[in-house]
């Protein structure tokens, strides 16, 4: 048949959903693709050859069959084939607070690729690399999680400032912060409803966004709660509708 | 589109869990050429469960008094609870005859995306089952899939300090197959839970 073409991808699971009898329609989201939903047949039989592959969190090497020419099209692709890269969701469910932020971390992957079948390879990579530091346990989950989404919003546009002012640039720290101005602010360019946090909680954020480990993880647990609480606001500005999940993070 | 009655027999078939529009047509003509007593029968199957079935007060499962027959029944061992997300997964222990205590259904698994959290589950009355100290083992039988292993990861931090004996059922092979089948999560999980075979 005309237009039938097979494509090669790796990618995380995002989100699975029931279909039919056995089946599951996956999410995915892929290196080259951006982000997929393709069908796995009889994925919920004991006897499937996915077997517990096609499970969230897990990184995957996909083959698809898709019935035109691209991999996103009128019908959804197919699962032929799938190979396990790394299983992280083994290590993610046996702890709750891991579990709880590596949710959050899908949701919002899946929320800042809406255009299916887009590349969004820099999300692709935060995604992927936060997976692999949460599943080793080395720094706390909530800040995994906070520095995942400070980058997810810096890659889609709308990195926040926790050192210069965001309106006129003059130089860090600045004492005010305004979700809706895009961070910190200098006392000339500060907007009503400017909040003050704590400076402390400014440089962690600063750090989160930047990588800087050493000085987020010697951070005091009341300036990563603050912080957690502010980069929570943030991103629930940029994304329409709130992110479902981030409530239920074990912090 | 049918007529009337018979598209709205579609519609409401096609709501059930696990039916697609092709199969709600197949079931409404099937239900149209069936003798009429067994429609009767059916439709008052129907209506004898939502009246009559109602949820057992102690342990959540369902049941046609206010309490469960296995909560009423002085031979199950009242010192182990088996965990599990529905009333359904306790038809399937019972099945094994392995299990003599007694459960507690929480009414699904935690899973924030579709926005279900401890909270909305019957933890707090599970909590409340084990305050009199009667209770001395629990077994948490949540499904073996990413949200029951949540689930079950949440209840043994909450466990933990109450000093009780906490399994979690072993997951693993299926049983009748072949290894080289199997895939690599399974086979690392069955890896995890293996056994000291004591000969
Ligand atoms: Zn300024
Ligand atoms: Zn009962």
């Amino acid at each position: 048949m005309a237009g039938m073409s097979l494509f090669r991808d790796d990618g995380v699971v995002l989100r699975t959903q029931k279909l039919g009898e056995a089946d599951r329609i996956i999410t995915l989201l892929t290196r080259q693709h951006g982000r997929v939903r393709a069908v796995a047949r009889g994925v919920r039989r004991t006897k499937s050859k996915f077997g517990a592959r096609l499970e969230p969190f897990s990184h995957v090497d996909v083959q698809f069959f898709s019935r035109g020419e691209e991999l996103v099209g009128r019908h959804l692709a197919l699962c032929t084939q799938v190979e396990t890269i790394t299983p992280y969701g083994g290590r993610i469910v046996d702890d709750y607070g891991r579990y709880t932020a590596a949710t959050a971390m899908l949701e919002t992957a899946e929320r800042f690729t809406e255009n299916e079948g887009e590349p969004a390879v820099q999300q692709y990579l935060l995604l992927i690399g936060a997976l692999r530091t949460l599943a080793t346990g080395e720094h706390d989950s909530p800040l995994v999680l906070d520095a995942f989404l400070l980058r997810s919003l810096s890659v889609n546009g709308y990195a926040p400032s926790f050192g210069d002012c965001a309106k006129c640039g003059i130089p860090g720290p600045n004492r005010f912060f305004s979700v809706q101005t895009g961070g910190a602010l200098c006392p000339d360019c500060r907007v009503p409803g400017s909040v003050v946090p704590s400076p402390e909680t400014l440089v962690l954020l600063g750090a989160l966004l930047s990588g800087d480990w050493e000085t987020a993880d010697a951070t005091e647990p009341r300036h990563a709660r603050e912080g957690s609480g502010l980069v929570a606001a943030y991103v629930q500005w940029h994304l329409e509708r709130g992110l479902r999940s981030l409530r239920y993070v074990d912090r | 589109m049918y007529e009337g009655v018979v598209q709205d027999l579609i519609d409401e078939l096609g709501r059930l869990p696990g039916v697609g529009p092709k199969s709600a047509q197949r079931i409404a003509f099937h239900i149209l050429q069936s003798d009429p007593v067994d429609v009767r029968r059916l439709a008052h199957a129907l209506n004898e469960v939502k009246e009559k079935v109602r949820f057992c007060v102690v342990c959540g499962n369902v049941s046609e008094s206010e309490r469960c027959r296995v909560c009423l029944d002085p031979r199950r061992d009242p010192a182990v609870i088996c965990v599990v997300e529905e009333p359904k997964d306790v038809v399937a222990v019972e099945r094994t005859r392995e299990f003599r205590g007694r459960y507690h259904v929480l009414g699904g698994a935690i899973s924030p995306i579709e926005g279900v959290g401890p909270d909305d589950l019957r933890i707090r009355e599970l909590m409340t089952r084990l305050a009199d100290g009667v209770v001395t083992e629990l077994i948490l039988a949540t499904d073996p899939n990413l949200e029951g292993e949540a689930t079950a990861t949440y209840l043994a931090r909450l466990l933990k300090p109450m000093g009780l004996r906490v399994t979690r059922l072993a997951s693993g092979l299926p049983v009748g197959g072949d290894l080289e089948y199997a895939d690599e999560v399974t086979l690392g999980r069955a890896f995890e839970g293996r056994r000291l075979l004591d000969v």
